[in-house]
């Protein structure tokens, strides 16, 4: 089935629901109270499920886009049409301003920080004069299209749904694209995506303002949907629900939205219209009830509803296979000179009183397999990092091809043309190895959030997948392609790891621990593909532990112990290195 | 203004603020422990001081009921848990830990209410009701999703916030209740009066912080709560029984929501849906804290107090705004000191 043919079919049967004869107009009501309420979730599944950061200030967004045009529209005469650009101006630049504060944010402090700018905001709106305080701002003009006036439920429900569809497409079109595979990297931490070129504050903002901006249109269209606004539906509460109905819908899924918002909506109004039928008029009985059927719902499905759905649909989208043909402009490289590629000097990097590299001094020449050994705790993957830019040296210089690169971030570093590869793999399980290796290309492309939304990213999406096919086939994984990378081994998902840091086109490779978790056969293709590599131009630096690995396949093997090292040369003469041995062995050996 | 009045407004402030402190050190405490955002902390609240005017008007509170209903509902969980191993010793123990107990909570409720009950005892019984509602709480609503992330943990806490203020609506009513005072000794020192409600006040949010500092840095069941709260799995594997850890969090949580609400309900009216910004301020106070500095936290929280007394004096308006702002200038200082090095949470 064709990925669109599912949201045409949608389309068609919403279109088609208020032609039905005999709906209920309430009906139609209902409708559009789950159409505004997707339209925020679906900026939460962006932000929340997607890129991780949980938002309860969803609410106040609405609340900035439906003051807006009602302040523009009642106090000037403004048309509606003219304020809905304005509201989502003012939603995305609070945003801005709100997001720069808080998405710098980790773990529970992102959460908690939105409820209190939350509430802050929501007794600000009840307490400005200009917005009408509690009271808020009636007599809001509706939408209208030439003479036609959208006036009652059924009217606007098509603006309402129009903006719902249009936007789930520009969401999932979004996610499927160069920027959406760096958000969908943000919930796994930040390192992974940064060390193939990703601005990871820039794209957390992105999803902020994005999400915000999604709020601000939904609290446009309240606006003119109830022709009022009062403070009240954008309170606390209010966000609180919304990021239940993505919670509850399923909260990496764009679809989760609209029919989290569908559940929530249906179920507040049953409980609401039969609950005092049977318990006697109690008020306040449905949200007992609402709270305690949200737990259990929780309990039984905590990834929500959507997925759990989909898991039992017989019907499954076909994927696209990239056309491997087209091209992808390869790195600009100096003629092969006898210049050191890589020049470590005197790095040195200490925690507090550990000293963790210790002066350590080595280069890595052009077509050259460097391996670094050590037994563990010996600053190995320390001294990658100190390369990758991940952390910043303590002292010594590290410079590549002859710039400097000690302490300058890891987009920096990559984009010199060293790429790598991590000793516990970082990989988004819940992404395809296709997705997952096309990160490793995210510097080769140029397309923004915007042009992917309307797709006129294709092109050169196209030749960034075509790249990453092409790597995970050139490492062997072909048959893996549209796998979910968690699904595999830990031995393959390293190998996942190499075609990703292939896919920057490098000229040096590092990798740490790449044979661990690798049966034998593999460990011999691995070296083959290493060797076939450095035949190539590249240069590998090498973290490893399997030592018939290593002597077999480095040129050159630089031995470190406790933060120093100990010992550089030829296999051969490691393997006779009195000082080596005793490191690995013990003095008695 | 002159010293009268800003003397009376940071003792006003510090009175509150040493409130929010303790449910500041609650929050902090549940969430160390458990990863759970313990948002019906504020219902804690209410229920602890609601309970107590009710008891203190001679009638016995709906939330003893709801102890033994969740009590029941707790049992059945314990029973299909331990369903692969039905053993007498278990279900007897199940059965008096979530009946036996609640009901020995509701029976002694409904043997001692009386208009002439002694403060002493109604303190007792409504600290013995929360403290069983916490404890069914966590075991009904949390302890099933133990394993998963804190944002599925936080909407179950909302969750269970939303349900918890509904049933506090059905118990007490939608009228404000306030209960006596403690005590009605007074101390003058120059202008400023001290009632004996807020020394108590005082010197409870003082033993508790030193009492919380001393069981998690010198204990070892203090010690295993902070284990768990790092690594569920490795603390399990040395030992510790991690629900046994949440409980305990939950307990003492319950605990000092409801002795909160008892010290606070003689000196403003509270209704049913006061403990959400209630306990809303204690987390503004934890989260400057940092979630982890129980000093830092009762700090925070003497700094919201007074913020919030002096901005009721002199921007009434705005006075929720302006506390509920505080917090940013705080997130913004943490956010350019501490760079983000967390990793792969989910």
């Amino acid at each position: 089935m064709n990925q669109r043919t599912p949201l045409i079919i949608f389309a068609a049967i919403m279109a088609a629901i208020p032609f039905i004869p005999g709906v209920p107009p309430f009906w139609i009501v209902l409708l559009n109270n789950i159409g505004l309420a997707a339209l925020v979730a679906m900026g939460l599944v962006l932000l929340t499920g997607v890129g991780g950061l949980t938002s309860f200030g969803q609410a106040a967004f609405c609340g900035f886009g439906a003051y807006t045009t009602a302040v523009l529209t009642t106090a000037y005469g403004v048309s509606p049409w003219v304020t809905l650009p304005l509201s989502l101006l003012v939603s995305g630049i609070a945003a801005v301003l709100l997001g720069i504060v808080t998405v710098r944010l980790s773990g529970h402090y992102l959460p908690l920080g939105t409820i209190a700018w939350g509430i802050a905001l929501f007794y600000l709106f009840s307490k400005l004069e200009f917005l009408g305080r509690n009271d808020g701002i009636s007599g809001i003009p509706p939408l209208s299209i030439g003479g036609f006036r959208m006036l009652d439920p059924g009217t606007i429900y098509f603006a309402i749904w129009i903006a719902v569809l249009v936007s789930a497409l520009l969401t999932m079109n979004l996610l499927d694209s160069r920027t959406g595979r760096a958000i969908r990297a943000l919930r796994r931490g930040h390192i992974a995506g940064e060390a193939f070129g990703v601005q990871t504050p820039r794209a957390k903002l992105l999803v902020f303002v994005y999400a915000a901006v999604l709020a601000g249109l939904s609290g446009w269209l309240y606006a003119h949907f109830q022709r009022a606004a009062n403070p009240t539906p954008f309170g606390a509460h209010a966000g609180i629900e919304y990021l239940f109905i993505a919670v509850v819908g399923g909260a990496g899924y764009v679809w989760g939205a609209v029919l989290g918002a569908g559940i929530v909506v249906i179920l507040k109004e049953i409980l609401q219209s039969y609950l005092p039928y049977i318990f006697g008029g109690q008020s306040q009985l449905e949200t007992i009830v609402f709270g305690i059927l949200l737990v259990v719902l929780l309990q039984l499905a905590p990834t929500g509803v959507w997925p759990w759905l989909m898991a039992r649909l017989p019907i499954k989208l076909a994927r696209k296979t990239p056309d491997t043909s087209l091209p992808l402009a390869a790195r600009v490289r100096a003629p092969a000179s006898s210049a050191a590629l890589l020049q470590i000097e005197k790095a040195r990097k200490q925690f507090g009183g550990v000293i963790a590299v210790n002066d350590v001094s080595f280069d890595v020449r052009s077509r050259e397999i460097v391996a670094l050994i050590g037994p563990n705790g010996a600053g190995k993957s320390t001294t990658f990092n100190l390369i990758t830019g991940v952390l910043t040296t303590t002292g010594g210089t590290i410079s590549v091809l002859g710039n400097k690169v000690d302490n300058a971030p890891p987009q920096e570093v990559v984009k010199l043309g060293v790429s790598r590869t991590f000793q516990h793999v970082k990989l988004v399980p819940d992404m395809t190895v296709l997705e997952n290796v096309a990160i490793g290309a995210h510097l080769r492309g140029s397309s923004g959030a915007i042009s992917s939304m309307f797709r006129l990213d294709r092109a050169d999406e196209a030749k960034l997948l075509a790249e990453a096919a092409r790597q995970i086939e050139r490492v062997g994984l072909g048959d893996q392609i549209d796998q979910l990378a968690g699904s595999l081994s830990l031995g393959q998902q390293r190998i996942v790891e190499i075609a990703r840091a292939l896919c920057v086109d490098p000229l040096l490779l590092l990798l740490d621990e790449p044979a661990a978790g690798l049966r034998h056969m593999e460990k011999q293709r691995l070296a083959a593909l290493l060797r076939q590599l450095r035949d190539g131009g590249m240069s590998v630096l090498l973290v490893e532990h399997d030592m018939g690995f290593v002597m077999d396949l480095a040129d050159r093997i630089v031995v470190l112990d406790f933060g120093t090292k100990i010992a550089e040369g030829t296999p051969a003469e490691i393997k006779t290195n009195p000082d080596v041995i005793k490191a690995y062995l013990g003095a008695a050996a | 203004m002159n010293t009268t009045i800003m003397l009376f407004l940071l003792q006003d402030g510090i009175t509150n603020g040493a409130i929010y402190a303790l449910l500041g050190l609650a929050l902090v405490l549940v969430f160390a422990v458990t990863r759970v955002i313990l948002i019906p902390q504020g219902e804690f609240v209410t229920f602890g001081a609601l309970s107590y005017a009710m008891l203190a008007t001679g009638q016995v509170p709906g939330t003893a009921k709801l102890a033994l209903a969740m009590g029941i509902v707790a049992f059945g969980l314990d029973l299909f848990d331990i369903r692969r191993s039905l053993r007498p010793t278990r279900i007897l123990r199940a059965f008096a830990f979530n009946i036996v107990l609640p009901a020995i909570i509701l029976a002694l409720t409904y043997g001692l209410a009386g208009p002439k009950t002694p403060i002493a005892v109604n303190i007792a019984l409504s600290l013995l009701i929360v403290a069983a509602i916490g404890l069914f709480l966590y075991r009904i609503a949390f302890q099933p999703l133990a394993h998963t992330s804190v944002l599925v943990l936080l909407i179950a806490s909302v969750g269970c916030h939303l349900a918890l203020q509904g049933l506090g609506l059905v118990f007490f009513g939608a009228e404000g209740l306030r209960g006596p005072a403690l005590s009605s000794a007074a101390l003058t020192i120059g202008p400023l009066r001290f009632t004996g409600q807020s020394l108590a006040v005082y010197g409870l949010t003082i033993a508790f912080i030193v009492a919380l500092w001393l069981f998690f840095g010198f204990t070892l069941m203090g010690k295993a709560l902070r284990a768990t709260a790092v690594n569920r799995l490795g603390a399990r594997l040395v030992g510790i029984r991690t629900t046994l850890s949440g409980q305990i969090a939950f307990l003492l949580a319950s605990l000092i929501g409801a002795i909160s609400g008892i010290l606070i309900v003689p000196i403003t009216t509270l209704y049913y849906d006061t403990g959400f910004l209630i306990g809303l301020k204690g987390f503004i106070a934890a989260i400057i804290g940092g979630l982890v500095s129980y000093p830092l936290t009762a700090v925070a929280a003497l700094i919201v107090g007074s913020v919030e007394a002096f901005s009721s004096f002199y921007a009434s308006n705005y006075k929720e705004v302006i506390v509920f702002t505080l917090i940013l200038p705080v997130l913004v200082l943490r956010s350019l000191a501490a760079p983000a090095v967390e990793e792969e949470k989910d």
